[in-house]
């Protein structure tokens, strides 16, 4: 084997002899991919649900119905994801989503303000929201896990008495008119929400992100080691303030997607998504201690989470199993993923040498 | 003699009133490897974080190139060339090689709103750079630095420190978790520093290593420079004597010699 040097750089012997040159297999270089696992998690679910489900599942309504679900979740997920890779977690997306949702359906329903202004105000109050969170996890160093889920009760606290306070209900009617109706809240061909083309956007927009700026290598440092990251001049807290700030974001856009398309907001909306986000970027292969995931992965976890989450209409079984497989689901993610990193690990050269930090 | 790159004169440190480290002077020239020797807990760690800026010292001042300078984060310690590599290699074991070698000064292509991450150049800059310090295993820059072993990381991070223009760089103890062939590989990687001009704050309590590649060295004991003196003038049953002590080290072989007696 050649060894190049460049000038003026002396070689020294190897440490030990190099290898024989080997091309890696496409098969084995896609083993050692982190959204791996997370593809075959969706095609086991989707094998399963089409042999169970039969016409229903794969029928116009049946797709519609799990797409429909995975592209909300997915617009939330996403940032949450980038979010966990960078090593944090953000469990206040659920009053974030109520909060917003309130608030344009108060600002343009209640006090009949123009659309366009709850629609400023309802992503005002999630980049807030992201902004405490960021803020307060950087300056105390108090787990987000704490910080985002006191975030969580306070913030739907808020929500509940402001909107009693101001409109004497907990849930307020909003008419968003055709364009903002067509915009957010419409179903294409009766069945598609348009919520898919805003987490197509959401997707392009993280991808770039983390693949192809400089940003994205910071998330990953940052998740991978917070101190070594901070010792190359990385701006760890701005980092940081901004990517609570885009789950917050996109817990807002989830909400003001479902004030468009159920014509009003309720305070009790979007806890669910509080942990469905996160199991769908965990089943998408995000590693929950942080440095490692892929928005394939996440976008993989999400549409795993919706067909197992609707699927289950469509077959004979009772939808009270749906949870049951997703939370063995979960933990099959969390195992396989595991699998996969060590081979990612591996090289392909020999076995890992992974050291628990 | 070379002027002194890095000079410390009288440097303490104080938490709480308790003193980690009190009258620390000493220097480096470029192209010499000073040694740090010490006993855990003798005061090494915080010399570094005061050298690499996480720590401004209570007392005493440090000098770079004869100018008087104070750290307050480590992006001053590394506007300053000053380059510290921890035992572990401070490197990110889920990141790509070449995402990890730029990380905080990532290369980017295109223009405007189009400008991005370059990753061919990343990756083939850090191939090549690993390449220079003999590490001819990894030649893809895709690779995972959690793939490499413990010196390869090692030598990865000391590749990246040389290549931004390292002026004086810090070994936080790099060979203590390695094997013998392993360690031998990065105390040649320190000797190729060395030959380029680089001053090199070698920080171990490996006393084999230390005599190896260092010019000069200093031994701390309960933060205080117990001895400083350059190559050859101690035998290395005197460095780990005083390493240890001495005392303490009496004290065992007296014990030693006592159940030898009893058996």
């Amino acid at each position: 084997m050649a060894i190049a040097a460049s000038p003026g750089v002396q070689v020294t012997k190897p440490v030990a002899a190099p290898p024989a040159p080997r091309t890696q297999s496409s098969f084995g270089r896609l083993t050692r991919r982190p959204e791996t696992g997370a593809l075959a998690g969706t095609v086991l679910v989707f094998v399963i649900f089409t042999v169970l489900g039969g016409s229903n599942f794969i029928s116009i309504g049946g797709v519609a119905s799990w797409l429909n679900v995975a592209a909300e979740l997915a617009i939330i997920a996403l940032p949450v994801g980038l979010l966990m890779i960078a090593g944090e977690l953000d469990l206040s997306v659920g009053s974030v989503l109520a909060a917003s949702s309130m608030t344009m359906a108060i600002v343009s329903g209640t006090y009949g303000a123009p659309m366009i202004v709850g629609i400023v105000a309802a992503l005002a109050v999630g980049a807030a929201a992201g902004f405490i969170n960021g803020l307060i996890v950087s300056r105390t160093n108090v787990p987000s896990f704490v910080v985002t889920l006191g975030m969580n009760f306070g913030l739907a606290g808020i929500t509940l008495g402001l909107s009693r306070l101001i409109t004497g209900t907990t849930n307020v009617p909003l008419d968003p008119g055709p364009f903002f109706k067509g915009l957010f809240g419409s179903l294409i061909g009766g069945q598609f929400e348009v919520a898919i083309f805003w987490a197509l956007g959401v997707a392009l927009l993280i991808v770039w992100l983390l693949q192809m700026t400089p940003f994205g290598n910071w998330v990953f440092a940052i998740g991978g080691d917070k101190e070594s990251a901070r010792a190359t001049g990385i701006p760890v807290t701005r980092v940081k303030i901004s990517l609570f700030m885009m789950s917050a974001l996109g817990a807002s856009l989830v909400g003001i997607i479902q004030t468009c398309l159920y014509n009003g907001a309720q305070t009790s909306t979007g806890q669910s998504f509080v942990f469905n986000s996160i199991i769908a970027a965990v089943i998408g292969g995000v590693l929950l201690t942080g440095g490692y995931g892929s928005v394939p992965g996440i976008i993989l976890g999400t549409l795993t989470f919706a067909i197992v989450s609707q699927g289950i209409y469509t077959t004979s079984l009772s939808s009270d199993w749906a949870s049951f497989i997703l939370g063995a689901l979960l933990l099959a993610a969390v195992l396989m993923n595991n699998t996969f990193r060590k081979l990612a690990l591996s090289s392909g050269v020999r076995a890992p040498k992974i050291k628990k930090a | 003699m070379a002027e002194p790159l890095l000079k410390l004169t009288n440097v303490g440190k104080s938490y709480a009133g308790t003193d980690a480290l009190a009258d620390i002077t000493l220097q480096v020239e470029p192209g010499k490897v000073l040694c740090l020797l010490g006993d855990n807990g003798a005061g090494k760690s915080t010399l570094i974080k005061i050298l690499s800026g996480f720590h401004t010292p209570t007392t005493g001042t440090v000098e770079i190139d004869g100018q008087p300078v104070v750290f307050h984060s480590p992006r001053d310690a590394s506007a300053n060339g000053i380059a510290t590599v921890h035992q572990y290699g401070g490197t990110f074991p889920l990141m790509t090689v070449g995402r990890s070698f730029f990380v905080g000064v990532e290369p980017t292509k295109g223009w405007g709103p189009f400008k991005r991450f370059d990753k061919a150049t990343a990756n083939e800059i850090s191939v090549r750079e690993l390449k220079g310090l003999g590490i001819t295993r990894i030649n893809d820059g895709n690779r995972l630095v959690g793939g490499m072993s413990g010196g390869e990381r090692q030598s990865l991070a000391i590749a990246r420190a040389v290549y931004f223009g390292a002026k004086l760089l810090i070994l936080d103890e790099p060979t203590a978790a390695l094997g013998v062939k392993e360690a031998s590989h990065v105390l040649r990687i320190i000797m190729q520093a060395r030959r380029k001009g680089i001053a090199v704050v070698f920080v171990t309590h490996n006393v084999l290593h230390a005599m190896t590649v260092g010019d000069n060295f200093a031994v701390l004991i309960h933060g205080r420079l117990a001895d400083s003196f350059a190559k050859g003038e101690r035998t290395r049953e005197e460095i780990t004597d005083l390493m240890a002590g001495g005392e303490a080290m009496a004290e065992l072989e007296a014990e030693i010699a006592q159940y030898e007696q009893d058996a």
